[in-house]
């Protein structure tokens, strides 16, 4: 019983962590459906700044923190801007190609620059955030993860259903031609989206990268992971995206724990297709509203 | 007299730098007005509104003669953004709405042009006008009729305060009771908030009714113009766009090969 609370509570805190990083990928979907194949990079790229500014620039954490957000808000504008602006209007396909550059390209500068060793942050987390009893033990990690999962969860959800440009958001989601007619700034509605993609990218980063260590492939590879969580969630739906997270993880560390941990990061894919083979659309996709 | 609103002087509309559609067309229009252009298929009038609203572009599409004043400053080519902020909104054909939003908030995104969000009572304005829409405001936009969605999409066009409403047929695809009550509250916004209106149509008699101007298109130009009562009254468009003979009655099919009008612009 206790192994079991322990895996359920790790595969919950992991989980929130999967859905977090989906979180970012599902918003630039849901404005511009465009699939941002470089979101692991972007992932690692918040871990590595984060490192950068807490080990050799001696910035402490509390401020370090904020400031990763900031700049890696901005790396997402500048990006948009850069790559992305050029090509509105232009085939799908064109955009989606140009992710898969951008990865490649971010992939490389993170190697050039700080290699492809393992990091590790230093110890910083208070031992008050973790929790121990019942036989179990939540490290700080863990608790963080989950409390920055549902604080991020309610703040978008409440963003994309009361807040102006939450709306407007949804609006060039929805219907683009309709969003420009009436003056909705598509070309700004894009950049947030990048921007704030980008920032809970970082976010997850840095979170992940205090669990297993700071290391280029391994933080990259979680833009893969985010495809099944998306999936499985629906790829338009920021609970989707949180729930879809909540899945792969628990199932992840349920398989690690009970069956053996070489087939942890198979199982999760083929409860996914069983799962699409009964909603399609995924969990809390958008069911195609079609008028006859 | 009253003041210009918008002057449309000789402009020609190029697609993809290769297809022609409009091919030098003026028009004005005055000041809380009801402009109504008409014409057949094809006949150059949704790229018209939309070389006015700026929406061309997206599609590829471009003013390259002559010029669109609005107040005092020329606006062809700009950005739909700049031309949304100056207070011309078009609403476009086939109605287009956000169909994962409610109604309400379809409604709100009408406030995007404005730079100082209005409060509830405008919401109340539209309610008022529409008021087939109060029950539906919590409901997703794509399970409302099509009636609901016209209403809807003009509603959240009149949330931008528009100096200048481009309506692209709102009577497509509706029951002939539904058209009237339509027209009939588009007459009352343009009396009430003496919101000038270009109006799109291919029901000429409806759009004639509440008009005070009529344009009439074909083959991107400009073929003929008038007061709409004289245009209701010209043997031409009684032919072609009322289905009455030019005498007045109605067009009988028994002897259809005795007497054929011509269009004699063409």
């Amino acid at each position: 019983m206790e192994f079991f609370l322990q895996l359920l509570i790790n595969g919950i805190s992991i989980g929130f962590l999967y859905g977090l990083a989906a979180l970012g990928f599902v918003m630039i979907f849901k404005s511009s459906s465009v699939l941002n194949f470089a979101h692991g990079e972007l992932v690692a790229i918040g871990a590595f700044l984060f490192l950068t500014l807490v080990t050799s620039a001696k910035i402490p954490v509390l401020l370090a923190f904020p400031l990763t957000l900031a700049g890696t808000f901005a790396l997402g504008f500048l990006i948009e801007r850069v790559f992305l602006r050029p090509l509105i209007g232009e085939s799908l396909i064109f955009v989606i190609m140009l992710t898969l550059g951008l990865a490649s390209m971010f992939k490389g500068i993170m190697l050039f620059v700080w290699g492809g060793n393992l990091y590790m942050f230093p110890d910083f987390l208070p031992s008050w955030l973790s929790f121990r009893g019942a036989g179990i033990y939540v490290p700080p990690v863990y608790v963080l993860s989950t409390a920055v999962g549902l604080v991020f969860l309610v703040l978008f959800g409440f963003f994309f259903k009361y807040s102006s440009q939450g709306i407007y958001m949804r609006s060039v989601a929805d219907n683009q031609p309709a969003a420009l007619s009436l003056g909705v700034n598509v070309r700004r509605v894009f950049a947030l989206s990048w921007a704030i993609a980008a920032l809970v990218a970082a976010m997850s980063g840095i979170v992940l990268g205090i669990i297993n260590g700071i290391n280029v492939h391994d933080l990259t590879s979680i833009g893969m992971k985010v495809f099944p969580v998306v999936i499985l969630g629906g790829l338009e739906s920021i609970g989707g995206a949180i729930l879809g997270g909540l899945i792969i993880g628990l199932l992840e560390t349920f398989t690690g724990g009970y069956l053996s941990p070489s087939l942890r990061d198979v199982i999760p894919y083929a409860v996914l297709v069983v799962i699409l083979l009964v909603r399609p659309y995924g969990l809390f996709g958008l069911v195609e509203i079609e008028r006859v | 007299m009253t003041e210009k609103l918008l002057q449309v002087n000789n402009i020609s509309v190029v697609y993809s730098d290769v297809v022609q559609v409009l091919k030098g067309v003026s028009l004005s229009v005055e000041r809380n007005r009801i402009v109504s252009l008409l014409g057949s298929n094809g006949a150059g009038k949704t790229t018209t509104l939309k070389a006015i609203s700026g929406l061309l572009k997206p599609e590829n599409g471009k003013v390259t003669d002559g010029s669109i004043t609005f107040i005092d400053t020329d606006i062809a080519n700009a950005a739909p953004e700049d031309i949304t902020r100056k207070g011309i909104i078009q609403v476009l054909e086939g109605r287009q709405p956000f169909k994962y939003l409610t109604v309400e908030e379809n409604l709100r995104v009408g406030t995007a042009a404005l730079r100082e969000k209005p409060g509830p009572e405008k919401l109340a304005m539209i309610y008022d006008y529409f008021p087939a829409l109060v029950k539906r405001r919590k409901s997703l936009a794509g399970y409302c009729s099509g009636g609901e969605l016209q209403m809807m999409v003009i509603g959240r066009a009149l949330m931008a305060q528009p100096a200048l409403l481009l309506l692209d047929e709102p009577s497509l695809g509706l029951a002939p009771l539904v058209v009237k009550e339509i027209f009939g509250i588009i007459k009352r916004i343009n009396e009430e908030q003496g919101t000038t209106i270009i109006l799109v149509e291919q029901n000429a008699r409806m759009a004639l009714r509440i008009a005070h101007f009529g344009y009439v298109m074909e083959n991107g130009k400009i073929v003929m113009e008038g007061k709409a009562e004289d245009l209701q009254e010209n043997p031409d468009i009684r032919e072609f766009y009322l289905g009455t003979k030019a005498d007045g009655e109605r067009k009988s099919y028994d002897n259809v090969k005795a007497y054929k009008r011509r269009k004699r612009w063409l």
